[in-house]
């Protein structure tokens, strides 16, 4: 097959029969790809919405991870085929660029593909499709710009964010006390957040886990969390009016970068080493204690001996903090970092009001807090939790929350959630369809469906006839002529027997660019898979 | 389906089969500890089965238990973690945390047998968990302002943990003692200064509680076997080679002199060292690290006590009873605060011979010696008097307590009970089996002591709804009984954390529908 004759008649391999594993080509390659990714989308699609359910993971080690998040569940799954990788890529992008949606952008993917199937059986061909979405999907992003609204805030108004963040969280098993986790999400995201700017820097947010208590009694500190302690147990534990240096050297002699040996050959010599030593140490204390510096805070180790100096001299000491963490506390307390003793100056140290040891439960796990710092806007949200695996998927839920207040921060246009975005836009796309002369009506009209599909999963989901919901909500959609309407979830069914509601009145919002990101991304995505006629799976060389 | 598309060997439960999957393997956990539980609860011998370790340990610690059994279902791991974290928090309650998580489940089990969905039974739970939480905190009470009826309390606390416990038969004695020692640290909660020291020999109720503090180490050879009124100097220093710390360096000479001259250098300087260890004054020097034969007989010539290898605790907890600081440099003796005591010696426990510091100076650590028969025998007896020292520790954190045997589950009961037929909608039913679940725990109780559980915690409820709100179950004598009476009282720290984490994991476990198992890591065998 893959063998050609050149002009003399003499057999040419292009493509070795015993490397390529397999090939599928043409249409075939198409529906298998199909396929596969439709199978990917099935798996999360029950974790969409509030009455998403959650999956149990198990890591090849067999530790156990338990969330609700798509982008978590994609991440862990270790999936195989090659376009099934696609889609674990898709909401690694959803998470990297809006930080929420991640499941929805999978969803909405797989039911366009499963579209694309049906009007591959029909005989039309996959760039048509492919170029209908693309239209289709532009003018859902237009329609999503024209319904959206814009939700006022400011530093001393923050209940838009909270409801919006308290939306995200509605689906994740942190809902228990969702108002207070909503408010320590946006407190955390407004306190580092430029207003000014619109410009939010997630670095100045950490985010601590200790497993033990109950996730209520989470918290969110005005400073930083590191899980450290003071190193030696006789120094002071609680510094007031902190001076901290920040030193990025081990406190010990000086190590030149090029291979040296040092020959001690006589006595004298030997006794000058101990000397030199013994002084080096001296001097580095004395350099800390003339800077005024009364915390050292140290990247590196440092032996006893130091530890004892430092101890003498009145300075507590934190031995082994992280590369991150150094620099968290640097921008927190307004400090420099310091790689060497000599440059040691007061200009450079870090300042905070308390940094102080706390200790958990009844082992030897503490932590230090450093609160009120120079530069006070880092925070820290400390999430507690029963068991490790509920603390871990706080802390992604709480990371969920953050970003989608910072992506209203930096734009404050909302959609309606519940359905509402996607019902409009459906009903925007189709009758766009209509206009359209050709194939392309076909793909068009197909893409309102697959926006369907989303409120359908959604009153799945929750137990109710999705069906019924979803045309009640359509009904009314279009008699009212009004976005707004979408699937009351939670309430209880109306006169009509159906859970239609105006969502803004409930206040279920998502922002937009988080919208319009699923929709491009998704239908990205398909375009890509549709496009591809031929998967070689290279083989080993025998 | 899906399967074809992940990694070989990877797995996907989906909807009833992971949901049963989850459910069974939490029960089973929780069944496996359940007969452990309350004051008639049986023991479990544990034992290792990697090849030349087959060592046996008997014991009825819910924590130990789950941590050493190997699990291969992704929820009983979740049971593991939450017993883990209910040891790490308060000590004990640990088989409680894991039991009624089950239990909880296991009523789940039926409601989504039943077609309600899963979110549904969590919002019920939540609502219940409320209410349970609310009736918790009424019913506890506070005497921290009372010192006398607060160690009252506390003895009756620790009773009731180690009633359950190996310990039960001498529970007054060992009761007074872990109150005594959690007294000692007044309050610096640090559980690292209480030391257990297990020596076998003689019999349980031979335990005791030193007033001073011992260590089991050897006094150097040649030195003075009792101090008194000792000044102890401690050190974490290097005392055997003590090498320059200057990268790159390395002797080189041309004759044999020279490295003679360079051995007496280093001889030198670990003489001088010792010097200045002796300027402090001191008359005892405990080291955590070695000391080599050199300095030791320095010491020994100066007729100081030299201890080495004290470990890294053991440091801290003597500078914490001594009041001493842990030196490492000794270049200004005036500096460095040395620890003081009143007699240093070495005496006798059994067989062995121990040092004892008598008298300290600041009494904030202490010493428990337990002797008991044989070293399984020990190591339960440990287990059993640190869960009850960590319950009293908590306690004197979160000084509420609140009245055991079954009474406050009862109680929480009987409140989500109350609040059950003023709920409308499917929650209510989720709520009723949060109540049932709770009420399980007693019936469990009383079912391990061979009583007729559903007849006693059917009278309790009973009792309950009358008023008697103190009552629980009397497991001595098989019948209800008021629990101020019999003194039965347990942590309200305790208590708290069984209820929030037992129905955070629980939720958690019930929210899954989808277990998606990589392939396990290929280990290469020959190692």
């Amino acid at each position: 097959m893959s063998l050609i004759y050149d002009e003399y008649g003499r057999p040419f391999v292009i493509l070795k029969e015993q490397q390529a594993k397999a090939r599928v080509k043409g249409l075939e390659a198409t529906k298998a790809n199909i396929i596969a990714a439709k199978s990917i989308s099935q798996i999360v699609r029950t974790s969409l919405g509030p009455k998403g359910m959650d999956k149990i993971l198990v890591s090849p080690d067999g530790d156990v991870t338990i969330t609700n998040d798509g982008a978590t569940i994609m991440d862990r799954m270790e999936v195989n085929h090659q376009v099934a990788k696609l889609l674990v890529e898709l909401s690694a992008s959803q998470d990297d660029e809006i930080g929420d949606g991640t499941t929805g952008v999978v969803v909405l993917a797989g039911s366009l593909l499963e579209q694309a199937e049906k009007l591959l059986g029909r005989g039309i061909h996959p760039v048509r499709i492919a170029e209908g979405f693309e239209k289709a999907a532009e003018v859902a992003i237009k329609t999503l710009g024209e319904i959206a609204d814009t939700v006022p805030f400011s530093s001393d108004n923050l209940d838009p964010l909270i409801t919006t963040a308290m939306t995200t969280l509605s689906s994740k098993i942190i809902n228990v006390d969702k108002r207070k986790m909503a408010e320590i999400a946006v407190n955390a995201v407004v306190g580092v957040a430029d207003l000014e700017r619109k410009d939010v820097n997630f670095d100045m947010i950490r985010m601590e886990g200790k497993p033990g208590g109950s996730l209520e009694d989470t918290e969110l500190v005005n400073g930083i969390i590191i899980d450290k302690d003071i190193s030696h147990p006789q120094m002071k534990k609680t510094i007031k009016d902190a001076k901290m240096c920040i030193l990025t050297c081990p406190f010990e002699p000086p190590k030149p970068k090029t291979k040296h040996k040092l020959d001690i050959s006589s006595r004298e010599a030997y006794e000058k080493l101990y000397q030199q030593e013994q002084d080096y140490f001296k001097q580095m204390v004395q350099q800390v204690k003339d800077s005024g510096a009364n915390l050292v805070i140290c990247q590196w180790g440092f032996d006893d001996e130091a530890n004892h100096l430092l101890l003498q001299n009145g300075l507590s000491a934190v031995r082994w903090v992280g590369g991150v963490e150094i620099e968290h506390i640097a921008i927190a307390t307004g400090g420099r970092i310091v790689p060497r003793f000599s440059e040691l100056s007061e200009d450079k140290l870090g300042k905070a009001g308390v940094v102080r040891e706390i200790s958990f439960g009844n082992t030897k796990e503490r932590m230090l807090v450093i609160e009120d710092c120079a530069n006070s806007n880092a925070v820290t949200v400390l999430v507690r939790g029963g068991n490790k695996m509920i603390v871990e998927e706080a802390k992604r839920s709480l990371h969920d929350a953050m970003c989608v207040v910072r992506n209203l921060i930096k734009d404050n246009r909302v959609v309606y959630g519940g359905g509402a975005a996607e019902i409009a836009c459906s009903l925007a796309v189709s009758s766009y369809a209509e206009t359209i002369v050709g194939v392309d009506q076909f793909a068009i009209r197909a893409f309102a469906d697959a926006l369907d599909d989303i409120p359908l999963a959604l009153a799945e989901n929750s137990g109710l006839d999705p069906i019924q919901e979803l045309a009640a909500a359509k009904s009314r959609q279009m008699k009212e002529n009004n976005p707004l309407i979408g699937l009351g979830l939670n309430g209880d069914a109306g006169e009509d027997g159906s859970r239609a509601t105006n969502m803004k009145e409930i206040g279920v919002f998502e922002t937009l660019v988080g919208k319009q990101e699923q929709i491009s991304l998704a239908t990205q995505v398909v375009k890509m898979i549709l496009k591809i006629d031929d998967v070689i799976t290279m083989g080993q060389y025998q | 389906m899906e399967g074809a598309f992940l990694n070989q060997g990877a797995s996907v439960d989906k909807g009833e089969n992971a949901r049963l999957s989850s459910f069974i393997g939490a029960i089973a956990v929780a069944d496996m500890v359940k007969t452990t539980l309350g004051p008639k609860g049986m023991d479990k011998i544990l034992q290792k089965v990697s090849e030349g370790d087959q060592s046996v340990s008997v014991t009825n610690d819910g924590a130990t238990i789950l941590r050493s059994v190997m699990l291969d279902n992704a929820a009983a791991k979740v049971l593991v973690d939450i017993a883990r974290v209910q040891d790490d928090e308060v000590g004990d309650g640990t088989t409680s945390v894991a039991v009624f998580c089950g239990e909880l489940l296991r009523e789940a089990e039926k409601l989504v047998n039943e077609r309600i969905h899963p979110q549904t039974i969590a919002a019920g739970w939540r609502m219940a968990q409320k209410i349970a939480r609310k009736a918790l905190e009424e019913s506890a009470v506070d005497n921290s302002d009372d010192d006398a009826a607060f160690r009252a309390d506390l003895v009756r606390i620790a009773k009731t943990t180690l009633s359950s416990k190996l310990l039960t038969h001498d529970k007054d004695y060992f009761a007074n003692l872990a109150v005594d020692a959690v007294m000692r640290l007044k309050g610096s909660n640090n559980l690292d200064h209480i030391q257990v020291l297990k020596k076998a020999g003689g019999q349980l109720k031979d335990s005791y509680l030193e007033d001073g503090f011992l260590m089991d180490k050897q006094i150097g050879v040649g030195q003075p076997k009792r101090v008194e009124n000792a000044k102890i100097l401690i050190a974490n220093t290097s005392m055997d080679t003590d090498k320059i710390k200057i990268y790159g360096s390395r002797v080189k000479v041309d004759s044999m002199t020279k490295v003679a001259e360079i051995e007496e250098a280093e001889k030198d300087k670990m003489r001088q060292k010792c010097e200045k260890i002796i300027a402090h004054g001191a008359n005892v020097f405990i080291n955590r690290q070695l000391i080599y034969n050199l300095p030791e007989s320095i010491f020994a010539e100066r007729g100081i006590m030299a201890i080495e290898h004290a470990d890294f605790d053991g440091v801290e907890r003597l500078a914490a009873v001594t009041g001493g600081e842990v030196a490492s440099t000794f270049d200004h003796p005036e500096l460095v605060s040395l620890g003081e005591c009143d007699v240093v010696e070495e005496i006798m426990i059994g067989e062995d011979k121990v040092i004892r510091l008598g008298g300290c100076k600041s009494g904030a650590a202490c010493t428990i010696v337990l002797r008991g028969a044989s070293s399984h025998l020990l190591d339960e007896a440990e287990r059993s008097l640190h869960d009850a020292l960590c319950v009293l520790q908590a306690t004197v954190k979160e000084p509420r307590r609140i009245c055991g045997g079954g009474c406050s589950e009862i109680l929480m009961a009987q409140a989500i009970d109350r609040e059950v037929v003023n709920t409308p909608g499917k929650k209510a039913i989720a709520m009723a089996a949060f109540a049932t679940a709770l009420r399980q725990m007693p019936a469990i109780i009383a079912d391990n002591g061979g009583y007729d559980s559903a007849e006693l915690v059917t009278q309790l409820r009973a009792k309950h709804a009358a008023g008697g709100s103190n009552w629980g179950l009397d497991m001595y004598q098989g019948k209800i009984a008021d629990m101020i009476e019999l003194g039965v009282m347990e942590s309200f720290k305790s208590k708290y954390q069984v209820l929030m984490s037992a129905s955070e994991a629980a939720e958690m476990i019930l929210r899954v529908d989808d277990i998606i198992k990589c392939a396990p890591r290929q280990r290469n065998e020959g190692y």
